[in-house]
C-alpha cells in the first residue's frame, strides 16, 4: 500500500527539483525547515527522528535538500519527510510536512477490533512493519 | 421631514420629572463621548420610519438597548444612572441609499456600551442585552446588528474555542494544505450500516472528514447509537487502509442537554476525535458543549443551521460576522462561514471578511470586507471556517485562491455524485487540492492557471478527469442579497 500522510501523498513522488521548489516556498515565507525519518509510520507516532535540529534562518535551499539526501543515503529504506516551522506569535508549529522517501515495500496498517459491552469495539490500528524491531522492519 | 433634534437634558429636575421625553433628551445620543478601551461598541444599521428623526432613532437604539423604557421613571435616581445608559456618538448614512436609490434610506448607528453591563464569558447575556429588546420597535422599521468591537478586557472573560486550528493540526498531524470533508448524501434516509459505507469510502478514498448532516439527530429511519456505531468502524477501517488520521463528524445535537451529554460521551467512548452541534441549540447549550469538548478533547464542529433566518437580507436581522465574532468567543473549533462561488449565499468580498474574524489574531478594520472596527483577540484561538455548499474539484484553484490553507473544503454532492463512486470522488478532490497547493508553493498563478493545472493532473487520474467533465458547467451565478457597502477606490496618481 501507500501511506498517504503529508502534502503531497496523492501525486507522483516529488522530484529533487520539486522538493527544493517546497523548501525554497518554506524559505521564502521565514521558516525553519527539518528533515525527519522514522520505521515507525503509525499514524499517531508524530515524533519521527530527527536528521540533525531544524534549520533556521536558512537562506539556500539547497543546503536543506542535500541534508534530504545526505538522510537518504544513511536511511535508504526508511520513511522521510521534510517539515517546515513557523515560529510567528498565533502559529508557533509545524506549517509543512511532506514525504520525500518511502520503503520499497510498505507493508501498511491492520485493524484490531476488542469487543465491549453491547456493540461497543474499540479499535486499534496495528502496523505491520513494527512487529519486528527497529532495523529489520523493511527489505531492500 | 427631519425634526430638529432636541438636546440632552441635564438639570436633574427636569431630567427625571414624570412624563414622555425624547431619548436624545434622556441623554441617549452624545456626540461628543469618545468611546473606552473598555467599552463594547456596536454598529447597527437602522431604517427609520418615516418622519423619525435618524438621531432620534439611534437614540433610541442605544436606549433600548440598554436602560430605557419609554417614559420617565425615579427609579433611575437610585442607580448611577449615567453608567449603565448606552451612548449612541456618531450617525452615518449608508452610501447607496436614500433619494435617487431604490433603497430607504438607512444609517449607521455607533452605540458604546459601559462594560459594566456584561457578565464575564456569557455569549447568552451579550444577545440578550444588545439585540433581546431593540428589534422589535416601532419606531424602527428594520434594524440590523452590522458589527461589534468587543473589548479587550470582555476577550479575556471568555476561554474561546476548545482546540483551535493549531491544535486541530497537530492532533490530526496534517499541516501545509486545506482539509477535506464532505456531508453524507442522502440527508436523510440512510440505515445505520448503509450512512457507514459512505463514510468509509470517502475517508479511504482520500478525504480527512466526514459529516452528519444538519438534520440528523436520531430518527425513525436511523437511531443516533447506530450512526455512531457504524461510523465509528468506517472511520478506524478508512485509518488503518490509509495510515492517516481520520474523523467524522458526531451530531450529537438533541432535544435537550442532557442527552446531548450522553450521546458526546458515547462519542469519546467510541474513540471519536470530532463532534458537531447545531447553531440552533442556542448560546447556552454551546459554551456547555464547548466546555464539554475542552475537557475531552474533542473537536467541536459548529453547524450554522438556521442563521439565514436573519443574517442575508441586508436591513435586518444580524450579520454573519457578528455571529462569527460570539461564536469564536463562546468557542467553536470549526465553523461553516460560506464558499463564495457555491450553491449558497455570500459575496467573495464579505466571505472573506468572515474568515478574517475566524482566523486572525488581530482584525484591522477593512470596510471593502465588512469589517467596521479594529477587533485584537488577545492570542484567543483561531476558528478553522469550513466552506460547504455546492462546490467541486473544478473550482479549486478559486477556492485556495480565496481561502489559502486554514478551511476545511467540504464536496458532499462533489463526492457522492461522482460518476465512478464515493471513493473516486475523494480521489479526485484529494488530488485536485495536493495539485493546486504544490503549484502554488511552487509560485505558480493558480487563479488563471488553475484549470490547466487540474487538466494536467487529470492525465494520470483517471476519477479527476470525470469529475472535471462531470461538473463542468456547474456554477451559482446569483446576484448577492449581502455585499459590502464599501468599495476599495484606487486612489488617484
Amino acid at each position: 500500500m501507500r501511506i498517504t500522510q503529508g502534502q503531497f501523498s496523492f501525486l507522483p513522488d516529488l522530484t529533487d527539483d520539486e522538493i527544493r521548489a517546497q523548501i525554497d516556498y518554506a524559505i521564502s515565507k521565514g521558516w525553519a525547515v527539518s528533515v525527519e525519518w522514522t520505521d515507525d509510520p503509525h499514524p499517531r507516532n508524530c515524533y519521527w527522528h530527527m536528521w540533525g535540529i531544524p534549520m533556521f534562518q536558512i537562506k539556500d535551499g539547497a543546503a536543506a535538500l542535500y541534508e534530504v539526501n545526505a538522510c537518504r543515503k544513511a536511511h535508504p529504506e526508511v520513511y522521510i519527510k521534510v517539515n517546515a516551522f513557523d515560529s510567528t506569535r498565533g502559529v508557533e508549529s509545524m506549517v509543512m510536512s511532506f514525504i520525500v522517501q518511502r520503503p520499497s515495500h510498505e507493508p501498511g496498517f491492520g485493524l484490531q477490533r476488542t469487543e465491549e459491552a453491547g456493540r461497543t469495539i474499540r479499535y486499534t490500528t496495528i502496523s505491520y512493519a513494527t512487529q519486528r524491531p527497529s532495523g529489520e522492519r523493511y527489505s531492500s | 421631514m427631519n425634526k430638529p433634534v432636541e438636546g440632552r437634558i441635564t438639570d436633574m429636575k427636569e431630567r427625571y420629572k414624570g412624563g414622555v421625553l425624547k431619548y436624545a433628551q434622556m441623554g441617549y445620543w452624545r456626540p461628543d463621548y469618545e468611546p473606552k478601551e473598555t467599552d463594547m461598541i456596536c454598529v447597527f444599521r437602522i431604517t427609520p420610519q418615516e418622519g423619525v428623526d435618524a438621531i432620534e432613532a439611534a437614540a433610541a437604539v442605544a436606549g433600548e438597548s440598554s436602560t430605557a423604557t419609554w417614559t420617565v421613571v425615579w427609579t433611575d435616581l437610585l442607580t448611577a444612572h449615567e453608567n449603565y445608559q448606552a451612548k449612541a456618538y456618531r450617525v452615518d448614512q449608508v452610501p447607496g441609499t436614500g433619494p435617487g436609490t431604490d433603497k430607504e434610506q438607512q444609517y449607521f448607528a455607533y452605540i458604546a456600551y459601559d462594560i459594566i453591563l456584561f457578565e464575564e464569558g456569557s455569549i447568552a447575556n451579550v444577545t440578550a442585552s444588545l439585540i433581546g429588546n431593540v428589534f422589535s420597535f416601532k419606531p424602527l422599521k428594520a434594524g440590523r446588528l452590522e458589527d461589534i468591537r468587543v473589548p479587550v478586557a470582555y476577550v479575556k472573560t471568555f476561554k474561546g474555542p476548545p482546540t483551535g486550528i493549531i491544535v486541530e493540526r497537530e492532533r490530526l498531524d496534517k499541516f501545509g494544505r486545506p482539509l477535506l470533508g464532505a456531508t453524507m448524501k442522502p440527508k436523510l434516509g440512510l440505515s445505520g450500516k448503509n450512512y457507514g459505507r459512505v463514510v468509509y469510502e470517502g475517508l479511504t478514498g482520500g478525504l480527512d472528514f466526514t459529516k452528519d448532516d444538519e438534520n440528523i439527530n436520531s430518527q425513525p429511519f436511523m437511531h443516533w447509537r447506530d450512526r455512531f456505531l457504524f461510523c465509528m468502524e468506517a472511520v478506524n477501517k478508512a485509518q488503518a487502509n490509509t495510515g492517516e488520521i481520520k474523523g467524522h463528524y458526531l451530531n450529537v445535537t438533541a432535544a435537550d442537554m442532557e442527552e446531548m451529554y450522553r450521546r458526546a460521551e458515547f462519542a469519546k467512548s467510541l474513540g471519536s476525535n470530532i463532534i458537531m452541534i447545531d447553531l440552533i441549540v442556542g448560546w447556552t447549550a454551546i459554551q456547555s458543549m464547548s466546555n464539554w469538548s475542552r475537557q475531552n478533547d474533542m473537536i467541536l464542529h459548529m453547524h450554522r443551521a438556521g442563521h439565514g433566518t436573519y443574517t442575508r437580507q441586508k436591513n435586518h436581522g444580524v450579520s454573519f460576522r457578528v455571529m462569527a465574532k460570539w461564536l469564536r468567543l463562546a468557542g467553536v473549533d470549526h465553523l461553516h462561514a460560506g464558499t463564495a462561488v457555491g450553491k449558497l449565499e455570500g459575496d467573495p468580498m464579505t466571505v472573506q471578511g468572515y474568515y478574517n474574524v475566524c482566523r486572525e489574531g488581530y482584525n484591522k478594520q477593512d470596510l471593502s470586507r465588512g469589517l467596521f472596527f479594529d477587533q485584537d483577540w488577545c492570542d484567543m484561538k483561531k476558528v478553522m471556517p469550513v466552506a460547504s455548499g455546492g462546490i467541486h474539484v473544478g473550482q479549486m484553484h478559486q477556492l485556495i485562491d480565496l481561502f489559502g490553507d486554514d478551511v476545511v473544503l467540504q464536496f458532499g454532492g462533489g463526492t457522492i455524485g461522482h460518476p465512478a463512486g464515493i471513493q473516486a470522488g475523494a480521489i479526485a478532490n484529494r488530488v485536485g487540492l495536493e495539485v493546486m497547493v504544490k503549484a502554488r508553493n511552487e509560485g505558480k498563478d493558480i487563479l488563471n492557471e488553475g484549470p490547466t493545472i487540474l487538466k494536467n493532473a487529470a492525465k494520470t487520474c483517471k476519477p479527476l478527469e470525470q469529475a472535471l467533465e462531470t461538473w463542468k458547467d456547474v456554477s451559482f451565478n446569483y446576484t448577492s442579497t449581502d455585499t459590502p457597502d464599501f468599495v476599495a477606490t484606487p486612489t488617484a496618481s
